[in-house]
């Protein structure tokens, strides 16, 4: 028989979102300049969380100038002093850390289980970490004295909303920059609340800047004259727009877009801790995730025992409300990336594909997608090609490893890989010859801010995190 | 400067100099009534030994003064036994202090400098009686000690990326080399700063990963002995810092010859004594820092107080190869 788990509601009293929120430009909140406002939802419920202002090109030019206002005196301060600011913002995270995951998960709709375990230490460790670098940049190897850039214009994506903020501003206040971001439209409230974390911790006014906006005010961002360096994290057709934008300018970039990464499991793989590393691969955070192993390539022999496994584990899964404890899978962040998903399910289904889902019930409301799997599936196939960014796995075999490494390399990303085998010299191998900037072995989706992340090709350029995520932000 | 100008800031220097006289809960007589004729409890200082305050086994203790003889406390005169217990403390806490993940560490030395913060007014009366130091200079030497440990906690999980990396060896091999903690320090802190001095050879080593035996300045261990209480509350394990009060003299030879030390830091040492106690070292061939590697204390440290307590270990393992004429893996 089958027990029925309760609910275990994470309370929501802990966070107290207001009606309304501005922009965030030169230490105070303010209306965007013509007035304009949009609403953030929950995606699980589609409730209206709050109004939010809908930055203009007046209110990038507002930023902007704060920003380099700002630059100077933040530049000049000793490493020492900027680092124990960082070092403050890190703490009062720690602090507030369950109020900004409950929000998270309000605003994203991904698990309570998520925000509270992985997005918030993650975040707070990032501006730890980077926090200790302000006062050492002689020693991390850029030169004896490295200079920050400027003003940087940094763009975030929806899917790690404040975990993607804390990877732009941490390291460029520690290296002596200033900086104007702007969240993603979906998810604008908790870059709002690391506003009034700023003004807790007292930093200087026009240090950071929050703009909140669609794409149109990440473009003005982007192409402002004002800014020195441009930092983005999103798709691929966006990263080549704005590759575009900044040709024949100054501005320094870096560009974390997306992937399709491949997870290869070997036939000596222990087939239990690879299962729960397909999961964790393509259905943490729903899948929307830019370093998702979307692709599983399966040694052929072991095949069918993986799939059964792997469907097994797949129906325990509990998809739902995103707050409970207990739950799994959560809300797809926003209709229009359902939509995207469902088209791209569909399209797999009618090139030929053998599509799975996992026996769920879907709350009625919200947005919401089965986890699912496709067999069957080709290297021509559309669902083996394209980012799905979604909770769908495309499942291909191979025979030997070359023809693993080849399939897995046959994509125009890079970001990342895993490699299943008790073998350490097979995982270094092929470790050796795939493209992708990170290469999980035996784990998947493992984060840490002393680690670099970034793509090859077309899944970006530059490195996020460790020594090497200083150089975004360095004149070097 | 005009003759006023230097009366003035003469006046200046001596009334911030008395001034912790007239307010020091500690230092001696001038303290024993406050103003409102209420007498001050004086403090027991202790030493600081696997996260507990013993008083020294031996029963002994010293007359610690401040710079114009005054009375300020009697400290624990540790015993070659106390130097031993403590080197047993600092094994036993070595283990989880070492294995700790770097961030952890990082966390924890950053909490010693909130609780340092903290208590800043403490150590600056404390300071001044131990140093003779107007009130200013001395919250200069707290503010710095504070700062450093904040310097320090940065450097737990960034000496790795700076100190070890991967080498392209030429052959089918990985090869990475990264830094370990070398096991205890056993530290002499130096005599001419008292607190500042002493975070300064304390906080390297225990960033790195090592625990500590340290003896503090023999005729200034007041701090010293106070900063263990911040230690003691500051999530630090207990037995990963030791600190005792006495006599370099007398507890520098039983530690430079202990078999269960891995390194000394001989800064706290004159030269013969240094020389002695280097000899003692070569024994079981402990890392040694000899004295004079740091010159003031006030001046940014670069890695040479943290690279002297670690090791390079580098791991080889073959990479295999892919070919098109079948794998050798």
């Amino acid at each position: 028989m089958a027990f029925e788990y309760a609910p275990a509601p994470e309370s929501r009293a802990v966070v107290d979102i207001r009606p309304t929120y501005g922009l965030f430009i030169d230490g105070e909140f303010r209306d965007a300049a013509d007035g304009k406002v949009f609403k953030t939802v929950s995606p699980s419920t589609e409730e209206v969380l709050a109004e939010v202002a809908d930055a203009g090109a007046a209110d990038v030019d507002a930023a902007v100038a704060a920003a380099r206002r700002a630059f100077g005196p933040w530049s000049a301060l000793p490493g020492a002093e900027r680092g124990k600011y960082l070092y403050r913002i890190a703490r009062i995270i720690q602090e507030r850390s369950r109020e900004l995951a409950v929000l998270e998960t309000l605003d994203n709709g991904k698990p309570i289980r998520e925000t509270r375990d992985a997005d918030l230490p993650l975040v707070a460790a990032h501006f730890f970490y980077y926090a200790g670098w302000a006062d050492k940049l002689k020693h991390a190897g850029f030169g004896p004295e490295p200079r920050p850039l400027g003003v940087a214009g940094q763009v975030i994506p929806w899917n790690f909303p404040l975990l993607m903020l804390a990877w732009k501003i941490a390291p460029a206040l520690a290296t002596g920059n200033t900086v104007v971001l702007k969240p993603a439209e979906t998810t604008p409230l908790s870059a709002l609340f690391f506003a009034d974390i700023c003004r807790q911790a007292g930093l200087p006014k026009g240090v950071v800047n929050i703009l909140t906006g669609d794409g149109r005010a990440g473009a003005a961002l982007v192409a402002h004259e004002g800014v020195d360096k441009v930092a983005f994290t999103g798709s691929t057709a966006v990263g080549k727009e704005i590759a575009r934008t900044v040709a024949g300018t100054r501005k320094k970039v870096t560009l974390e877009l997306g992937g399709k990464g491949a997870n290869i499991v070997f036939d000596d793989a222990p087939i239990d801790q690879a299962v729960e590393g397909i999961v964790n691969g393509i259905f943490f955070n729903q899948g929307q995730v830019c370093c998702a192993g979307s692709r599983l390539l399966v040694q052929e022999s072991i095949q069918d025992e993986l799939l059964d496994s792997l469907k097994r584990r797949l129906a325990t899964l509990r998809v739902g409300d995103p707050l409970d404890k207990n739950t799994d899978v959560g809300a797809i962040n926003s209709a229009e990336q359902l939509a995207r998903i469902t088209a791209l399910a569909e399209t797999g289904e009618a090139e030929g594909a053998e599509r799975w889902s996992a026996p769920c019930e879907l709350p009625d409301s919200g947005y919401w997608f089965a986890p699912t799997l496709f067999t069957g599936v080709s290297q021509a196939h559309t669902v083996a090609r394209e980012e799905i960014f979604g909770p769908v796995l495309s499942v291909l075999t191979f025979r030997t490893p070359d023809e693993a490494v080849a399939k897995a390399n046959n994509t125009p990303y890079g970001l990342s890989a895993g490699i299943w085998t008790e073998k350490g010299s097979r995982i270094l191998a092929v470790a050796n010859k795939l493209r992708a900037g990170v290469v999980w072995a035996n784990t998947f989706n493992k984060f840490d801010p002393t680690s670099p992340f970034g793509g090859y090709k077309e899944s970006g350029s530059g490195r996020e995190g460790g020594r090497h995520g200083l150089e975004a932000y360095l004149d070097v | 400067m005009s003759e006023q100008d230097e009366r003035a800031t003469k006046a200046a220097g001596k009334a911030a100099k008395t001034k912790p006289k007239a307010k020091g809960a500690k230092a001696g007589a001038a303290a024993e009534v406050t103003a409102t004729g209420r007498l001050s409890v004086l403090k027991t200082y202790k030493l600081f030994v696997g996260g507990k305050f013993p008083r020294s086994e031996s029963g002994r203790v010293y007359e610690v003064t401040d710079s114009e003889g005054n009375w300020l406390a009697n400290a624990p005169l540790a015993s070659r036994k106390d130097a031993r217990d403590a080197v047993v403390a600092a094994r036993k806490a070595f283990g989880g202090w070492s294995g700790a993940t770097a961030y952890n560490r990082g966390q924890v030395l950053y909490r010693v400098a909130e609780m340092l913060e903290g208590r800043r007014e403490q150590f600056v009366g404390e300071v001044a009686d131990a140093e003779g130091l107007s009130r200013a200079k001395a919250a200069e030497q707290v503010d710095a000690a504070v700062d450093r440990w904040v310097w320090y906690a940065g450097w737990t999980d960034k000496v790795a990326q700076v100190a070890g990396g991967a080498n392209p060896v030429a052959g089918p091999y990985f090869n990475l080399s990264t830094p370990e903690p070398t096991g205890i320090v056993a530290v002499l802190a130096p005599q001419d700063s008292s607190f500042l001095g002493l975070v300064s050879v304390l906080a390297p080593a225990i960033a790195t990963g090592n625990t500590v035996v340290a003896v503090a300045a023999e005729r200034a261990p007041l701090p010293a002995l106070s900063l263990a209480e911040v230690l003691a509350t500051s999530d630090v394990p207990g037995g990963v810092v030791n600190l005792l009060s006495g006599r370099a003299a007398e507890l520098g030879p039983p530690l430079a010859a202990h078999q269960d030390v891995n390194a000394i830091d001989l800064t706290g040492a004159d030269a013969e004594l240094a020389r002695e106690l280097e000899i003692a070292a070569a024994d079981n061939l402990k890392r040694v820092v000899r004295p004079g590697l740091t010159s003031d204390w006030a001046v940014e440290p670069g890695l040479e107080r943290m690279l002297a307590y670690l090791e390079t270990k580098t791991v080889w393992h073959p990479t295999g190869s892919l070919g098109a004429a079948g794998s050798a893996y």
